[in-house]
């Protein structure tokens, strides 16, 4: 089964993609989708019925060189039943979505056939998506992390008559290919470390890699913390944190179910994948996780204030997607890695909603994306405004306290500062006051869009307004099936993703025993923790299960230790942040602009995006150009021809004249003589040598 | 068949014969003649040379279908593969079918042309398979005519310059290379390369004219064929040559050039300087390491700001030539594994990307970046496989790219981090100046006037890049189809070379290696 779920979309990409000439575009558009539902229904069957037990199919052989042995394989544990789960939906959804949504598109010229490859480009991406979240090595992992790249890449640059579609795809191949940078040498120092790069081989040698130095650069590291650091870097990129976040918001670029399916919902979580994945080396690098806990803080609190002020809707949105994964690291990073799931899990569903219907609204509103032409438009489209409506309830976390009744937001994301509040760590304490924070201005930017959208009078072009049309059945069921996970996703899986320690082992399928030393902490604990490395393998193997976490990791329960001051925090956040947002927009419109001209710098800071694309600009790009032409001009030219120029001084000018009578002839017979010369040469020596 | 590698390397040079002596005039009827001919001797140059694959052992580590005979002023005639080699032959005997095809269009003196494409083919199949030193000699440095005559004859408006670079680049390095093999002849006292394998040259410290040498006669005679191979394969800094032959060269030059001609000089390290001066290579591997991280770093960032796409696709073929130097003197399994993958791939990869460029020069008469954009409106097919090579030479996994940069980088994590964090670093300018071509040339609008009426590919021309297209791919996805036939080999290879070093030294190097 999991076989058929990995390769029917590459099926369906391949006849999409070539075979649409003789099937239609219609009968393409439709086999793929198709396919899709298919696979996602496929997905839950193995999700609900999955029994924890971790089970490897190999299907053929890969790279192999010397100790190196990799294969094609799928690897199918919770981890991957979860993401298989996510991308499957969210893709079926956004197929369907696409068929109304690319109907038509004014980017294109009557009796140009784009459609087939837009389908074949999505199934190509969840093709590589499932190879990337089943692989069982990391070779294969990074053959899907490059393909989801490429995938990303053609679809970002979909509009290709457009030169900032066009310039977008790069920077997001560009920018990725600087964590891959990251992620390959992680995967070299593995293989030097552990002699494999297939998780059972690295999951195994993680007690030993902690006590490990390994030489990199000018000095000596320890093993797991380089590693795991090193691969965070490839997380990074893929997951658009900060330093390597500034492709995100350009890829808004593509067409907003491409935005919804791969740069909200599905790809751009695959460096948190990567991490939790990792947790068995994790576990041992412990001053990696506290950086992960850091970039991932910073990164949430930087695109929420971003995603203050920006006016195009799909730019808050990717802000905001960015700051949510800053979430999701934060909990990996704190070693509560099935909060980071648990997130993944509902963030997808209302994320791609809220993208999906931020489309909806650009579709009716006839591509007008800045939110200051919106207005009132709940009116015009009234399921789109509920669906959003679903969607912003969700992503503020509107739920009850204390109970786990909520929206799906409220319940993983409570989950995530709680566990930073749990780690009672520097990092998880300033994680904890940063999410919070955070929380709080993400409740303002989505209100605001809610607000600017949906709510008010009608601005801008009035001809625009007067034609502004609800999205057909197509585009609006997908909304409804993604609503269904956006209400009720966090409230089923709570227990499995964050209940007690029982639950969510027996949901990873860790073994029992390694729970019960888990569960005993105090005066056993440090006696444990003295006895080394070797009695650990005793009790529990790291890797057993789809996540590891270590017998001295008690976040999870800390975090559901936490005070009742902490666990209400976030909510109060939301209903601040929701008031604000109402005085802002709705109660007095006129006060945003006066305080942009009160704090004129602050608000061109983070109009401008903290000015890192700018500073890059300067730091890297330029100076890349730069020395490309001194290279070349200065290196080659002056230098290495000059230099050869003068050794050859002799033979230039007998050249210049021979070029200059130069016939074919000549060129022959001058040839031909220098290596007769050479062959006579050799041979006399030979021969002379030989009587010696 | 006994002499089957005979048989394949001169089929070609037989069908030129035919040609030279037989073939008249030089009307259209001639020149179909002449073209058809080469097709077919090619094509059954490579149908035989399949007979080589079958019949090939990977687990023996000796040389294959060895062939001896006495020659001339009693020189011998000794032709075998091995595990390093055969992959070469098979290269070789592929892509030259395709390379005819790919210069169907020409009507400049079409016999001519012809007979220097069959030559090479011979020459360059005789560099990959002899077993004697003079015969290598020779095909080495022969394989240097008929290239120099395609750059200087059917070449582009500097060709006589671009072809003299060249010549006297290579020539200069060979001119070293022959001063060694006297040298080597001196000292094993036989020109016979299975016996050279296993000669030990004195590495003890000798001095010349005043100069210690450390590593002695090894690391005399190391850098004289170093000075060879590198201009060949080419290594920075001798890599200037290369960019001017290639933007003058016809497109099927520069399609040989680029896929096969550069190997010889990986080729040579392999087969020479590797195991029979281990010392000397032990020495300065780090020389080569730096060498080939300043490269890739160096010739990418060059790459970047070239405004002639032939010009920026040889830029990239030094920076990928650089990972093969820096895999084979990693001297570990995956490090040499990695670099003969990545020169067969590379030999379809930059082969292909060559092709492509000579599908709109022929179109358009011009190689100019600025001149192109928009290409992609009435071009989809081509723009396709552009896209795909495009992708395989940024080293897309499920390409034979990949592997190869994979592998070698890999191998060289494994001997000095730094080279390997430079070097990795090129994966990402590689991107940088790939996709940007890409973008310039295909992407946007078509808005130029004189890109109107072009059009898509022809049916030859699709006929050309279907079976490049997919080794690429297969070579992506199952590379054991190739390691398998190479490890062996290369297994022994290291495992003697190991052997050969001082004893404190290699147990360092495998203790590295674990």
């Amino acid at each position: 089964m999991e076989t058929i779920i990995l390769f029917a979309p590459l099926l369906g990409a391949v006849i999409a993609g070539f075979g649409w000439r003789m099937i239609g575009e219609t009968g393409a558009i439709w086999l793929s989708t198709g396919l899709l539902f298919l696979v996602a229904l496929l997905s839950w069957i193995v999700f609900l019925g999955f029994d924890g037990e971790t089970r490897q199919t190999e299907l053929f052989r890969y790279i192999q060189s010397g100790a190196l042995d990799t294969s094609w394989a799928i690897r199918l544990d919770r981890l991957t039943a979860i993401m298989l789960v996510v991308v499957t939906t969210v893709s079926s959804l956004v197929h369907l979505y696409s068929v109304g949504y690319m109907a038509g598109d004014a980017n294109f010229r009557d009796g140009e056939s784009y459609r087939p490859r837009f389908f074949a480009y999505l199934s190509f991406f969840t093709f590589a998506m499932l190879m990337l979240v089943t692989s069982d090595n990391l070779v294969q992992m990074f053959f899907g992390w490059e393909g989801v790249g490429v995938a990303s890449y053609l679809l970002i640059g979909f509009y290709f008559r457009k030169p900032s579609a066009n310039a977008a795809a790069i920077k997001a191949f560009i920018v990725n290919r600087v964590g891959d940078f990251g992620f390959a040498l992680g995967i070299f120092g593995l293989f030097l470390m552990v002699d494999s790069i297939n998780f059972d081989d690295v999951f195994a040698a993680g007690p030993v890699l902690a006590e490990t130095q390994l030489q990199f650069l000018w000095r000596e590291w320890n093993a797991a913390n380089l590693l795991a650091f090193l691969l965070f870097v490839g997380a990074m990129g893929k997951s658009a944190q900060f330093f390597l976040h500034t492709w995100l918001p350009d890829a808004m670029e593509g067409p907003t179910p491409v935005s919804a399916l791969i740069h909200a919902a599905t790809m751009v979580t695959a460096g948190v994948f990567l991490v939790c994945r990792m947790s068995p080396l994790l576990e041992f690098a412990p001053e990696a996780k506290a950086i992960i806990v850091w970039i991932g803080a910073i990164t949430a609190f930087f695109a929420a204030t971003v995603a203050l002020v920006q006016n195009d809707i799909k730019r808050v949105i990717a802000y905001s997607t960015c700051s949510q994964l800053g979430y999701m690291f934060v909990a990996a990073g704190v070693g509560v890695y099935s909060a980071a799931m648990f997130h993944l899990f509902t963030h997808a569903f209302f994320k791609a909603m809220l993208f999906l219907g931020a489309g909806a609204v650009i579709h009716g509103m006839h591509h007008e994306q800045d939110m200051r032409h919106y207005g009132g438009l709940r009116h015009r489209m009234p399921r789109t405004f509920w669906a959003m409506l679903i969607g912003t309830l969700a992503i503020t976390g509107v739920g009850i306290p204390l109970t786990t009744i909520g929206f799906a937001g409220f319940l993983s994301k409570d989950a995530i500062i709680e566990s930073a509040w749990g780690a009672h760590s520097p990092a998880g304490d300033f994680a904890f006051w940063a999410l919070v924070i955070a929380a709080f201005m993400t409740s303002f930017y989505s209100w605001r869009l809610m607000f600017l959208t949906f709510f008010g009078a009608p601005r801008g072009d009035r001809h625009t307004h007067e034609h502004a049309h609800e999205s057909p059945a197509v585009m609006v069921i997908p909304l409804a099936g993604l609503a269904l996970g956006a209400v009720f996703a966090g409230m089923i899986w709570f227990k499995p993703f964050f209940g007690t320690h029982e639950e969510v082992n027996a949901f990873y399928g860790v073994p029992e025993h390694h729970a019960e030393a888990t569960h005993g902490h105090g005066a056993d604990d440090h006696t444990e923790a003295t006895t080394g490395a070797g009695d650990h393998a005793e009790g529990w193997m790291p890797g057993q299960g789809a996540v590891f976490t270590h017998p001295e990791n008690h976040v999870l329960e800390a975090a559901h230790r936490a005070p009742k001051w902490v666990k209400l925090s976030p909510a109060v956040m939301m209903l601040l942040g929701l008031g604000l947002a109402w005085l802002f927009y709705i109660r007095a419109p006129g006060l945003p602009g006066r305080l942009a001209r009160a704090q004129p710098r602050a608000y061109r800071f983070l109009l401008n995006k903290w000015y890192v694309d700018e500073i890059y600009d300067a730091a890297f790009v330029r100076p890349a150009m730069a020395g490309g032409r001194l290279l070349w001009r200065r290196g080659d030219g002056t230098i290495i021809d000059g230099a050869l120029n003068g050794i050859a001084m002799g033979v230039i000018p007998f050249l210049t004249r021979l070029a200059g009578r130069a016939q074919s002839g000549y060129i022959f017979t001058y040839a031909f003589a220098m290596v007769i010369g050479v062959v006579v040469l050799i041979s006399w020596m030979m021969i002379g040598g030989g009587a010696e | 068949m006994e002499n089957l590698l005979s048989i394949v390397t001169f089929i070609p040079t037989l069908a030129a014969l035919i040609l030279a002596l037989f073939l008249r005039g030089d009307d259209a009827p001639a020149q179909q003649n002449a073209k058809w001919l080469a097709l077919i001797a090619t094509g059954t140059a490579f149908l035989l040379s399949l007979f080589i694959l079958s019949g090939f052992d990977p687990n023996d580590t000796g040389f294959q279908f060895v062939e001896e005979a006495e020659w001339i002023l009693g020189l011998k005639y000794k032709m075998g593969v091995d595990g390093i080699s055969v992959l070469f032959v098979m290269l070789t005997t592929f892509l030259m079918p395709l390379v005819i095809l790919a210069c169907w269009d020409v009507t400049h003196r079409v016999k001519d042309y012809m007979i220097a494409f069959l030559v090479l083919e011979t020459m360059m199949l005789g560099v990959f398979m002899a077993l004697d030193l003079v015969l290598f000699y020779l095909f080495f440095e022969a394989g240097l005519i008929p290239m120099f005559l395609i750059i200087g004859i059917w070449g582009g408006k500097e060709r006589i310059y671009a072809a003299f670079k060249f010549f006297l680049y290579t020539f200069l390095g060979s001119v070293l290379m022959l001063v060694a093999m006297i040298g080597m002849y001196h000292d094993a006292g036989t020109t016979d390369i299975p016996a050279l394998l296993n000669h030990q040259f004195s590495s003890g410290t000798v001095s010349v004219m005043g100069f210690e040498v450390i590593g002695g006669l090894q690391m005399l005679l190391w850098i004289a064929f170093f000075a060879s191979f590198a201009v060949k394969l080419p290594m920075w800094p001798v890599h200037t040559w290369l960019p001017d032959a290639h933007v003058q060269a016809p497109t099927a030059g520069s399609v040989v050039l680029a896929a096969i001609l550069l190997k010889m000089g990986g080729y040579g390290f392999l087969r020479f300087s590797l195991p029979m001066f281990p010392v000397a290579s032990d020495l300065l591997a780090p020389l080569i390491f730096w060498l080939s991280a300043t490269a890739i770093v160096y010739t990418s960032l060059v790459a970047l700001v070239q405004e002639d796409m032939k010009k920026l696709i040889a830029y990239s073929s030094v920076a990928h030539m650089g990972y093969v130097t820096m895999g084979i003197f990693a001297a570990n399994q995956q490090g040499i594994d990695g670099a003969i993958f990545q020169m067969l791939s590379h030999g379809f990869i930059s082969g292909a990307l060559f092709l492509c460029v000579g599908v709109i020069y022929d179109r358009m008469h011009t190689r100019q970046i600025d001149a192109y954009g928009g290409l992609v409106n009435r071009m989809p097919a081509y723009a396709l496989v552009f896209m795909f090579f495009t992708l395989a030479n940024v080293g897309l996994p499920g390409t034979s790219g990949f592997v190869g940069e994979f592998l070698t980088l890999m191998g060289v994590f494994q001997a000095n981090t730094w080279v390997a964090l430079f070097a990795t670093s090129g994966v990402i300018l590689s991107a940088a100046y790939a996709l940007w071509l890409y973008r310039r040339v295909m992407m946007g609008d078509l808005i130029k006037e004189a890109l109107r009426s072009i059009t898509d590919m022809t049916g030859r021309e699709r006929l050309i890049f279907a079976p490049l297209v997919a080794m690429t791919l297969l070579l992506g996805v199952c590379p054991w189809l190739a390691t398998d036939l190479i490890g062996p080999s290369v297994g022994h290879l290291i495992a003697e070379y190991h052997a050969a070093l001082p004893v404190t030294e290699s147990a360092t190097q495998i203790a590295a290696s674990h």
